[in-house]
């Protein structure tokens, strides 16, 4: 399994020809205390750079883009009830919807671990 | 993701100890935990309905409506109220929001039986003072703008903005331009011109900022367009600005066949002074809250008119005012372009009378003079604080309102909301926060022309004290801020992941009725 | 001028401070042909007294409702307002507050604005209501935008009973829109709206009791819009009726808007009025309009503060639910105070006693010759049939002190089948004297 991640601070934890879509920590810690989350259906079909999510703080509302082409397959319900899970563990627990991957190739367009972190050093 | 970090922070900063409530302002239960089902502060009579023409329909299910007696009722509200800052009790400066002094005759004229107990659907014959009385009104939005049209029914300017919108998009498709679907909307505008545009299905584009915080008019023209149906510019912009190229923009905007809404939330600093007609605006709503004085009622209700040029006046909505043959006529119905109807009635006449007592007290001499009263007190507390505050935009005098940002409180662990929350157990009601977006920190001083110079002095010397401390590293005063009011902070984290939005019954409470 | 505090020369230190010359020195930027370049065709300042003649001989022009005789409905009603009620909205920190954006020096308003919306959500038997929207009206365009979200589907469909002028309202949010049905005004009972409802409908929307008084079969209809995945929004124009009859939410509503003028407001020739909002707890993020809601503050107190704000335009801008900012705070205030004054107890009761009125002027109109009385149901509002045009004969009785109600035709000047119907309402101010006058002036008028 490899994690990939884009400039706008979504991570994409790829298993075979599933990916699994979340926000970085980084990203949790920028926006503060995280109130809802609006999840897609599964089922939608999404482009890549597609609005797929929105996360909701107290003081702002964000987008979440799909990093890759594909259809959503699942998505995790529980940040239903428990949206603090994007915060206390955005990269396990507060994933949010697992993308069946169209285009493999669009993954190598995305960065790896270090070129993450270099853009929020 | 966009990362949307703008806007307000939240937190309960650092914990402190205060009690609840004091000895004169002390807590005060629910309606539902002080009254029950019994209680009452009507005397009506029972009435037998034997007779009932309810067909079936009549109420099976549980009110369970919790009520008082009068003399409950008057000690739960008054408790309440003193729960509040309100303008007549201290400095309330908030930015674009216009917090004047809200005069009593308003109030007294707009009770009087003649404007308040007469009906929207009564004979037009029966209201003719009425009628009048909004003619005049009309009168006087339109000498003040210089524009040829008003249409008054707006609720708010909100809705004021919805109308306006809603005309320039009727006169596109009346002339064939249906295919303008872009607005132009500046970075630093008020979030209800974006989502005013949205709403109509416009496309939104963002019109970039200079670093002076006015807009370009060379931004303006690069970012025309044949598609582009209007721009949505706010005049002084919402940093306190007046746009120095506003007429060069108007000239831009109509030489490529768009229009001009203006948004009018800051018209108190340019009343009696400056035009708007004369600056090329083709629609601009007036807050009748903000300029003319209507109380803000702790959120309402406004009354958003909206003044029309030429151009725009034939879209105007019903109902308007007329005079016909034998009198004053109200139009309700036209044929043709026109926008048809945004609310049921004729708009906020209790708004109406309040403002045009309020004009006719001023009178234009007294406008004019209150609008410069109105910039010299925002002048003068920016040139009194701007050796300890940043001035993000230092290039123009400021309007009626002065803008700082953060950066005079780097390296200090003190926030601009911890910094306004401090303000409050001073006395004062905070500044408008973290807005304009385009400003960082931005804190937004409104004093309005109601200020005296001895409270002026008063908010300046609190204000510089607060600077100091916080330069000087005594950052607990702000973080744990506020000490003295009704309540410390709020979690309003947990507000909106639990939202709790109603009083339920307790378990253990049970109904006093049964 | 007796508003502005400051001296002349307390301007000028205030200049000499700020190191301007003038005060056109502090308008520096606007271009110099805008500045002061005109003589405005207005009045000079006045004193109080000469404001306050201008404005009573204005108001004296009007013909008030408590001068006679008063029988109009059709969307506002003249109720009692109890004296405490007016006295407390004047009190300085409910008049004066703004927005409660500071909570910890806004308890009151927001303590207030969740029993509102408590009081609200009982009364039409819903999860959840909002702060409040400017008026019935444009709380049923907001209400049908809604729907459209909620459902993601496109077409709606109103009742032909459904106030002629929320219509418009409707017609001129959703300009141009094909997807919006509007079915012919239907005087003389139930529509036909359940046949317009097939799996591409969003909402039906169905007031009761209806423009000319039905009442209207909710059950039913909502049945058939949820059979087919639709919504149904109620309206209600006048909010006592919830006092005798059955809570929209019993019924399977699923947004209610009703207009709550009916209760601590005054006629105010049609403003301010207040919005009512309320739906299913699943539905409150689609939900426009500010929402207060309860939490603790540092110390672990109860407190309150607007939440759910991502829904509005201050964050969310061109996606929010709704452009609406200012709302009717101070009318939701005369209203939450009348309402706790009233209690259940006197809600029911002042209901009952509208509704006993109303049909003793059901009665006495149709023991007038020439006179027919469309409605089997009603709450305090009916229409009736004349042998002449409504609007000369309204007319006619006004130059008779009588304010009798509505002409149909002054909403509906388009539809001939209206012509001569009016539409009369009775409250607990209507008198048996009143009944008497209208009744007597109407058979000569008929004669």
């Amino acid at each position: 399994m490899t994690t990939k991640f884009t400039p706008d601070h979504e991570y994409i934890r790829v298993d075979g020809s599933t990916g699994i879509v979340g926000i970085t920590n980084y990203a949790q810690e920028q926006l503060g205390d995280i109130v809802f989350v609006e999840l897609p259906s599964v089922g939608k079909v999404l482009k890549k750079g597609d609005e797929a999510a929105v996360v909701e703080s107290v003081k702002a509302a964000s987008e979440i883009y799909a990093p890759v082409s594909g259809e959503v397959v699942e998505v995790n319900s529980l940040l239903t009830n428990e949206p603090g899970l994007v915060n206390s563990d955005p990269e396990n627990g507060g994933w949010m919807f697992k993308i069946a991957i169209k285009d493999a190739g669009e993954i190598d367009t995305l960065l790896d671990a270090d070129g993450y972190a270099e853009l929020t050093l | 993701m966009s990362m949307n970090t703008q806007g307000r922070p939240t937190g309960v900063g650092t914990v402190g100890t205060s009690a609840s409530g004091s000895a004169l302002i002390p807590d005060e239960p629910l309606l539902f935990e002080i009254g029950d089902t019994e209680h009452s502060g009507v005397d009506l009579p029972e009435v037998d309905l034997g007779n009932n023409r309810l067909g079936g329909f009549a109420r099976k299910s549980k009110l369970d409506l919790a009520g008082l007696t009068e003399p409950e009722a008057m000690r739960h509200y008054v408790r309440l109220s003193r729960l509040n800052h309100s303008i007549d009790s201290g400095m309330y400066p908030l930015g674009s929001c216009t917090m004047k002094h809200n005069p009593r005759l308003n109030e007294k004229m707009a009770r009087l039986p003649g404007f308040s107990d007469i009906h929207p659907l009564q004979p037009v014959s029966t209201v003719q003072g009425a009628l009048e009385m909004m003619n005049q009104l009309s009168h006087w939005l339109m000498t003040l703008t210089n524009t040829a049209a008003v249409a008054l029914s707006p609720k708010a300017g909100a809705h004021g903005e919805l109308l306006g919108m809603m005309a320039i998009k009727a006169a596109q498709e009346a002339k064939g331009e249906a295919h303008r679907t872009i607005v132009l909307v500046p970075e630093s505008a008020h979030g209800t011109n974006p989502a005013t545009a949205a709403f109509l299905g416009y496309t939104v584009k963002p019109v970039p900022a200079r670093d002076d915080g006015t807009v370009d008019v060379e931004a303006v023209k690069a970012a025309l367009s044949p598609e582009v149906a209007a721009i949505m510019l706010t005049n002084p912009n919402t940093c306190g600005l007046f746009e120095p190229q506003v007429i060069e923009i108007a000239q831009a905007v109509h030489d490529a066949g768009a229009f001009f809404y203006c948004d009018g939330a800051n018209f108190n600093a340019i009343m009696g002074v400056v035009r708007p007609g004369d600056l090329g605006i083709d629609a601009m709503h007036i807050n009748l809250h903000k300029t003319f004085s209507t109380p803000h009622g702790g959120g309402g209700p406004g009354a958003g008119p909206v003044v029309l040029s030429e151009a725009l006046s034939p879209f105007a909505p019903v109902p308007f005012v007329r005079q016909g043959s034998a009198g004053l006529e109200m139009v309700e119905h036209i044929e043709g372009e026109a926008l048809g109807r945004v609310t049921a009635f004729h708009g906020q006449m209790g708004m109406y009378v309040r403002a045009l007592t309020y004009m006719l007290s001023h009178g234009a001499d007294g406008l004019a003079q209150a609008a410069q009263d109105a910039v010299l007190n925002a002048n003068y507390i920016k040139a009194r604080l701007e050796h300890l505050f940043s001035v993000p935009f230092p290039d123009y005098p400021t309007m009626h309102e002065a803008l700082f940002d953060d950066s005079f409180l780097k390296e200090t662990g003190v926030t601009t909301l911890d910094f306004a929350k401090a303000l409050i157990d001073e006395g004062f009601h905070p500044m408008t926060m973290y807005f304009p977006l385009v400003v960082h920190g931005a804190m937004l001083i409104e004093p309005t022309e109601s200020e005296s110079k001895q409270t002026l002095d008063r908010f300046c010397d609190v204000m510089a004290e607060l600077a100091t401390e916080a330069k000087a590293g005594n950052s607990e005063r702000f973080t744990a801020a506020p000490m003295k009011a009704p309540r410390r902070r709020l979690d309003e984290t947990r507000a909106a992941r639990q939202p709790i939005l109603r009083w339920e019954r307790p378990a253990d409470l049970p109904k006093a009725a049964e | 001028m007796r508003y502005l505090p400051h001296s002349d020369h307390e301007r000028a230190d205030m200049l000499g401070v700020i190191g301007a010359t003038d005060i056109d020195a502090l308008f520096s930027a606007v271009p110099k042909a805008a500045l002061k370049n005109f003589t405005l065709d207005l009045p000079a300042h006045s004193p109080e007294f000469l404001v306050e003649a201008h404005m009573r001989a204005l108001a004296g022009k009007n013909h008030a409702a408590g001068d006679g005789p008063f029988f109009v409905g059709a969307g506002a009603y003249r109720h009692h307002i109890p004296a405490t009620v007016d006295h407390l909205i004047q009190r300085s920190e409910w008049l004066t507050a703004y927005t409660p954006y500071q909570p910890e020096i806004s308890q009151g308003t927001l303590q207030m604005l969740f029993e509102f919306q408590t009081q609200v959500a009982k009364i039409t038997g819903m999860d959840v209501a909002n702060a409040s929207l400017y008026d019935g009206s444009t709380g049923t365009a907001e209400a049908v935008l809604m729907a459209r979200r909620l459902t993601r589907r496109n077409k709606i469909v109103l009742s032909g009973g459904l106030h002629p002028h929320y219509r418009d309202v409707v017609k001129a949010y959703l300009k141009d829109d094909p997807n919006l049905v509007c079915l012919s005004p239907s005087p003389e009972g139930q529509g036909d709206i359940l046949d317009h409802i097939d799996g591409d409908t969003a909402a039906i929307v169905i007031q009761t009791p209806d423009f000319y008084g039905h009442l209207r079969d909710l059950k039913g209809a909502a049945d058939a819009a949820h059979a087919q995945g639709a919504l149904l929004i109620v309206v209600i124009t006048e909010v006592v009726s919830l006092g005798l009859l059955e809570a929209p939410g019993a019924l399977g509503a699923d947004i209610v808007v009703a207009e709550g003028q009916g209760i601590g407001n005054a006629l105010n020739f049609g403003g301010p009025y207040l919005g009512l909002m309320a739906t299913r707890k699943e539905f409150i993020r689609q939900m426009p309009g500010r929402l207060c809601g309860e939490t603790v503050d540092a110390d672990g107190n109860r407190g309150f503060v607007l939440t759910l704000s991502t829904r509005e335009q201050h964050i969310r801008r061109e996606k929010a639910t709704s452009n609406i900012c200012t709302n009717s705070g101070l009318c939701a205030l005369a209203f939450s105070i009348h309402m706790a004054l009233l209690g259940e107890a006197g809600f029911v009761r002042l209901a009952r006693l509208n509704h006993a009125n109303a049909v003793h002027l059901a009665d006495a109109l149709a023991a007038v010759p020439g006179v027919t009385v469309l409605n089997s149901t009603f709450f305090n509002e009916m229409t009736i049939r004349t042998g002449q045009p409504a609007a000369e004969l309204i007319e006619r009785l006004a130059q008779r002190g009588i304010l009798a109600g509505v002409p149909a035709s002054r909403l509906l000047p388009e539809d001939p089948e209206v012509e001569n119907l009016i539409i009369l309402a009775a409250t607990e101010l209507t008198t048996t004297a009143d009944i008497a006058a209208l009744c007597a002036a109407l058979t000569e008028e008929l004669a």
